[in-house]
């Protein structure tokens, strides 16, 4: 009885005392606010803006290789007077593909995988941002980061094809091509490198996962390719094995799609029937990303 | 020289959890594009130098270079717990030493023994091409994990700067710049690669003796820097 009195009575005398601080009674920013503020951060950190000064060196010397060599067109376009580009814009970022790969493979873990090994995504739940918001402010942030990467050099491009007084509509038209190829490369490849980072804390064997997957993927695929042509295979099977790397799948597409010259070996690509298939593989591997990255996120710890 | 501890540690940290999957993963890749081909082909020599020389040679060795040979010694560096490691009475050469040997085991394994399984598969070792991508994968093995190996304890980007090389500098400037590809581990590997098979198969742009020295030397010399570096280590903290 005694025990029971005390203790309704410390029940009664116990309270959180009011030393004075004042409570936040401003406006809330709220939830949208948190995701866009993520996904800036993430894309700027995406080029080491706001990092350390060490760590602006990678993306941005990929950045300048990336458009060097458009630079370098242009300017053999202007003095020689070509009429024509030397190089499609649909056929740049298959070309500069190694660039690219190395571009994801180092930023993708740099976006993920670090949060997790240091253990900030709890205190990014913590805010009013929820699973949806974190994953499309990284996803959204990687892929800009990607378009940034492959787009400014076709603007390289398109600007100086303009100066160099080419055919307009020819080059806006091949230009509107070949941004819309490279933002589907762009999600494709961010998804990809997402998913493959978002799996391991460690930054070094993401990357390893990231450019082995590419590349490996690629290797793969271009070698069967060149054995079946050669073999006199018909174009059906060169096409069709082009459905498994990521590079021969946005090839494919904008053979069959966006008017561009397939780099298959042979140079015929998939035909409309098989460029449908195409989208629909490239359209599905995107959404399958986003999806695992969902799931991935439903537990943060891993 | 050698501390049968660190190496317990080290193949363990190799070979454990997801980064092993990746080291099985590629020669299983690597087997499955051969019966692919020697299906689609039959028996081929020239098919068969192809695939070895491009795929396995050029491309699945150095990458599994790349991760035993940063991996051996990158990941500890990076979280810091190589301290105590260091802590230990054990010179900082050894500890190299045995990591290196660590890395050369493990990238032999996973990559000489599938390029001969390859190899058998695709032509039964014709014109003993099997035997030389194997010897030369072996050869370029060691190189490798001692390169990347060092490039482990120089950077904190060890990973990417090992992929630049192998990809960009042996496989882009290799094919269109000629000097880049006497510089190149890969050439070095396929003189002795030539030497072994005999034929015209193999081809290399480096001479047999001059690539024997340039391996031995750039093994030993990157072994004895790492061995340098480690024992001047800073660690960085995050960037």
């Amino acid at each position: 009885m005694a025990v029971e009195q005390t203790l309704t009575g410390a029940g009664e005398q116990t309270r959180i005392h009011n030393i004075g601080y004042r409570n936040y009674d401003g406006p809330r920013l709220g939830r949208a606010y948190a995701r866009r503020s993520l996904f800036s951060q993430s894309l700027r950190g995406a080029y080491g803006l706001g990092r350390s000064a060490k760590s602006k060196v990678l993306p941005m010397l990929l950045f300048g290789v990336m458009c060097a060599p458009a630079a370098i067109m242009v300017a053999v376009t202007v003095t020689t007077k070509l009429k024509d580009l030397p190089l499609d814009y649909t056929r740049y970022a298959i070309v500069m593909q190694a660039v690219i790969g190395l571009y994801i493979a180092s930023q993708g873990p740099q976006s993920v995988s670090r949060d997790l090994r240091f253990k900030t995504v709890p205190l990014y739940f913590s805010r009013p941002i929820e699973r949806g918001d974190y994953v499309l402010a990284k996803y959204g942030a990687m892929a800009s980061a990607m378009f940034i990467l492959t787009a400014a050099p076709l603007f390289v491009l398109y600007i100086g094809a303009l100066l160099a007084k080419l055919d307009f509509s020819d080059q806006t038209e091949g230009f509107l091509q070949g941004l819309i190829s490279v933002a589907l490369l762009s999600l494709l490849f961010a998804g990809i490198g997402l998913v493959i980072s978002a799996v391991t804390p460690r930054r070094g064997f993401g990357i390893a996962a990231v450019i082995a997957v590419l590349t490996i993927s690629y290797g793969a695929v271009s070698t069967l390719q060149a054995i079946a042509h050669a073999q006199g295979s018909d174009g059906a099977v060169v096409s069709w094995l082009g459905l498994f790397s990521p590079v021969t799948l946005i090839d494919g597409v904008q053979t069959a799609f966006l008017g561009a010259t397939s780099a298959f070996p042979g140079g015929e690509g998939p035909s409309t029937g098989a460029g449908v298939v195409y989208l629909l593989v490239v359209l599905g591997l995107i959404a399958g990303c986003y999806g695992i990255l969902m799931r991935r996120y439903r537990k943060v710890g891993l | 020289m050698y501390d049968p501890t660190v190496a317990r540690l080290t193949y363990r940290a190799l070979l454990g959890r997801r980064r092993a999957l990746i080291l099985f993963a590629l020669p299983a890749l690597l087997i499955v594009i051969a019966g692919a081909v020697r299906v689609l082909t039959g028996a081929d020599d020239q098919v068969a130098s192809d695939v070895l020389g491009g795929f396995a040679l050029a491309t699945m060795v150095p990458i599994i270079g790349v991760i035993a040979g940063t991996g051996a010694i990158g990941p500890e560096i990076d979280d810091g717990s190589v301290v105590y490691l260091l802590a230990k009475p054990v010179k900082r050469p050894t500890i190299i030493f045995t990591k290196l040997i660590v890395a050369i085991a493990v990238t032999m394994v996973f990559s000489a023994i599938p390029t001969f399984v390859a190899g058998l598969i695709l032509n039964g070792n014709g014109q003993q091409i099997a035997v030389a991508y194997t010897v030369a994968a072996l050869v370029a093995s060691i190189a490798y994990a001692a390169l990347f190996l060092l490039l482990g304890t120089v950077t904190r980007h060890a990973v990417v700067f090992g992929l630049v090389y192998a990809l960009v500098w042996e496989a882009l400037f290799g094919s269109l710049v000629a000097g880049a590809r006497t510089l190149s581990v890969q050439q070095w590997s396929l003189a002795v690669a030539q030497k072994v098979a005999g034929g015209d198969l193999v081809t290399s742009d480096v001479g047999l003796p001059l690539a024997t020295v340039l391996l031995a030397g750039v093994t030993v010399a990157a072994t004895w820097y790492a061995g340098q570096k480690l024992r001047t280590l800073t660690l960085a903290g995050e960037e």
